[in-house]
């Protein structure tokens, strides 16, 4: 019985599959697990990191006092947030007031079921896996709207219209971005296609060519169509236009408080997350290391497999700096230490990242993480810098701007496969 | 007389459109709790969808009765209490009133008080335009520029804490002068700000004057014609920035703004881009200014003869100055007694805000925000 449970386990090990696609159960619980707590961690990293940037942007300091440069800071708004008293306005509608925020949270984490984090490194594999991450996240818009009805209160409803309008101008754009990436995938040595999202990172491997760089321009330009609509997508700046808070104070979730609220700030996280792993999937290159054309031998695999402990010690090394520079006052004894110890924590992890086994195994998640973190920089960038679109500006945008830019992208790039298939391949 | 009804006509405020197709119209309380309306400013929209009907500001949630307190003071001790109104820009304020009193005196203040006053108002101007761009830009969603201004208002700030040790409601003048003297290193703090402050505005206009969203968001909203702007009685920044080349310092000059050589920036549009464009006009004008008075301060005293019990001869003077946001203009009626019979006081952001309804209507809720913002209202004027 143990034997087999063991086995079971095992059998798994050696597979090149993703654990839903190769039937084991277990293994697929486990990567639940796995990517549910780290992305509980991302996102509270992202909080931080957020603040902390868009503060230094602003020639302020930003979380100070909630441990070593408010690294706990975080963590005590989560606690707080917890303990905050849950009010629901009383002419509310109670069930779908209720239900919103889970519907919000189940979109924008359903999605990283597909998510190919290596080529093994993903819940399961699905054939249709783009197109599975496109519908479940629209939904997250679904769930807004509920909240905004729900809530009976002027503000949240025209946020939630807003947000409805925003949708449909834009989801298009991006749709037909994602298919000119699709279209890519077809121009393997056996012309079949794939929407599987880890198929689409193995077609860029194969072609040798990441889809932003490919018919230069195209690629380029349906990188740009995306990455323009997944801001608007995750309500983020500059298109934050259903919860603008200074003109609808909230928005759509004005009357939501404590950890209804937290969890569709948990929900704009994740789905930030969720839409950058696809324009990295799709156009990025997914889990691949960065030129690997031009650095092509082992000895540069071997060099840039040593790439995620370095990057751990790194920031261990800035730690360490800080703990350095901490003011010596036995105030901040405490503070001091603690730094220390994450720098220490951040130190060993590098070490441990250093073992070959590990980093051989590790790497492909690093180079994805690397990527999507990049994204997430551009979302806290754009913050900084631009000023809010107006709702009007925002649809005349998509429709007028974006969907036929995101036409001509998509005819441009099958004349021009179709072209290469027949004159350069007959 | 007739000619100026007509022109009214289209302002008639009591005749709202109707909303699209029988819509129902959603009224919707803007305020006095509300990120964007600075302060306790409360307007009650009527919606079609997004789309403005018409609003009416319901004012007066910060009213201190400023104007009846000072028929109870003496003119000196009401002097702290204009700071209160407009409290960004305290400085004009008190120099409106000052000067105001002056005139009822028949006193002049003496040529170094002047310069000094001149230097203290314009950087006053400075700082209220920081503050109006970094909300102004807030409201229109681009966090950052409020720090950037709000980093260099501080600068202004110290040289008004170091010279009276206020630095938001100063009371930085007096009737007939000054009170304090400069204190040494004061014109180097001044120059040192110049220097610092130039690049700075480059700095601001570098984030919003040619950013795409910031363009779009501002042009074609909030219009208002020159010639509403004279029948609401618009004055400041949103007059001139509808094509009327109206600036108190040139057409009446008071204090010695007549010794100063600068220009008057003005729009043509009279929509949200120009005024922010005329206001960042004005703070290069202030830094000529600033520039031409700093180096030339006379030497002398900084206070003319006024008696110490004041008692105006039995009369009534107007005066006005160009605050930042317009014409703030003081009104006192004198029975020959030590205090004012009656004072009243003509604020720029009151007057002003009564063109909201006007700029607004057919535009988007986005728009109110903007417009509020542009109108550069501050509610303790409003309310005084």
């Amino acid at each position: 019985m143990i034997g087999q449970i063991v086995r079971y386990i095992q059998s798994y090990l050696h597979s090149d599959l993703t654990p839903g696609a190769a039937g084991n159960m277990f293994w697929a619980l486990v990567y639940i697990m796995l990517v549910f707590v780290g992305l509980s961690v991302a996102v509270i990293a992202m909080n931080w990191l957020e603040r902390k940037i868009l503060a230094h942007m602003q020639v302020r300091l930003g979380p100070m006092r909630v441990g070593p440069h408010g690294l706990l800071q975080p963590i005590a708004d989560a606690i707080k947030l917890l303990l905050k008293e849950d009010i629901m306005p009383a002419e509310a509608d109670g069930l779908i007031f209720w239900v919103a925020p889970f519907v919000v949270v189940l979109a924008a984490f359903t999605v990283f079921v597909v998510v190919p984090f290596g080529p093994t490194h993903a819940i399961t594999d699905m054939n249709i896996g783009i197109l599975f991450m496109l519908g479940v996240s629209s939904l997250s818009v679904l769930g807004i709207v509920m909240a905004g009805w729900a809530s009976n209160s002027h503000y949240p409803l025209i946020g939630a219209l807003r947000s409805s309008a925003q949708m449909v101008s834009y989801e298009v754009a991006m749709g037909l971005a994602v298919v000119s990436a699709i279209l890519m995938t077809s121009l393997n040595a056996d012309g079949t296609g794939t929407l599987s999202m880890i198929g689409i990172v193995q077609a860029q491997q194969a072609q040798h060519e990441w889809f932003i760089f490919k018919f230069f321009p195209l690629g380029l330009l349906a990188f740009f169509i995306f990455a323009v609509a997944m801001v608007a997508e995750t309500n983020r700046a500059p298109f934050d236009l259903a919860e603008a808070e200074s003109e609808l104070t909230a928005g759509f979730h004005t009357e939501y408080s404590g950890f209804r609220w937290s969890l569709f700030f948990l929900a704009e996280y994740s789905a930030m997350i969720a839409v950058s792993s696809i324009a990295v999937t799709l156009w990025l290159g997914g889990w691949l290391r960065p030129f690997p054309n031009l650095l092509s031998n082992s000895t540069w695999d071997r060099v840039f497999s040593l790439f995620p402990g370095i990057t751990f010690l790194f920031f261990a090394a800035i730690c360490f700096y800080n703990t350095a520079r901490m003011p010596k006052h036995p105030l901040f004894r405490i503070q001091t230490v603690g730094l220390a110890g994450f720098g220490i924590v951040l130190g060993l992890i590098g070490l441990i990242l250093f073992i070959p086994e590990v980093s051989i195994r590790v790497q492909d998640i690093f180079w994805f993480a690397a990527k999507v973190a990049g994204f997430m920089y551009m979302y806290i960038w754009y913050r900084g810098t631009f000023p809010r679109y107006r709702f009007d500006q925002l649809m005349q945008m998509g429709w007028k701007v974006l969907l036929p830019m995101g036409l001509g992208v998509l005819v441009l790039t099958a004349s021009v496969a179709l072209l290469q298939e027949k004159l350069w391949h007959p | 007389m007739t000619d100026q009804n007509s022109s009214l006509s289209h302002l008639d405020l009591e005749a709202p459109e109707k909303p699209f197709l029988d819509a129902n119209e959603l009224v919707i309380n803007m305020g006095p709790q509300h990120p964007a309306t600075h302060g306790v400013l409360r307007v009650i929209l009527r919606l079609d969808g997004e789309k403005v009907l018409g609003l009416e500001c319901v004012i007066g949630y910060l009213h201190r009765g400023v104007e009846k307190i000072g028929e109870h003071r003496t003119y000196t001790m009401f002097n702290p209490y204009v700071d209160r109104m407009d409290y960004v820009a305290a400085v004009s304020n008190g120099l409106g009133y000052c000067e105001t009193v002056e005139k009822l005196l028949n006193v002049e203040a003496p040529p170094r008080a002047q310069y000094v006053r001149v230097i203290l108002t314009e950087l006053n101007r400075i700082a209220s335009h920081q503050l109006w761009l970094g909300t102004h830009a807030l409201d229109i969603g681009a966090i950052t520029p409020l720090f950037y201004t709000f980093r260099d208002r501080e600068e202004i700030l110290k040289i008004y804490e170091k010279y009276c040790g206020a630095r938001l409601t100063t009371h930085a003048f007096r009737i007939g002068g000054l009170q304090y003297e400069t204190y040494a290193g004061f014109e180097k703090d001044v120059k040192n700000f110049l220097d610092f402050f130039r690049p700075k505005i480059d700095e601001y206009e570098e984030l919003l004057t040619t950013n795409r969203i910031w363009v779009e968001r501002t042009k074609n909203v909030g219009n208002i014609s020159a010639q509403d702007c004279i029948a609401l009685g618009v004055t400041g920044p949103v007059l001139r920035a509808s094509g009327v080349k109206w600036d108190l310092r040139k057409a009446q000059p008071y204090a010695n703004y007549k010794n100063f050589d600068f220009d008057i920036p003005i729009g043509q549009n009279g929509d949200t881009y120009d005024r922010y464009l005329v206001r960042m006009g004005e703070m290069r004008q202030s830094v000529r200014i600033l520039q031409q008075a700093v180096y030339a301060i006379p030497e002398g005293p900084i206070m003319a003869k006024v008696p110490k019990v004041m008692k105006p001869a039995v009369g009534e003077v107007y005066h006005s100055i160009e605050a930042p946001k317009g014409e703030l203009g003081y009104f006192i009626v004198s029975d020959g007694s030590t205090q004012p019979y009656r004072l009243r006081v003509r604020p720029p952001s009151f007057v002003n805000l009564q063109a909201l309804d006007v700029m607004c209507r057919g535009q988007l809720v986005a728009d109110v925000i903007a417009v509020i913002g542009t109108l550069d209202i501050v509610l303790g004027e409003v309310d005084r």
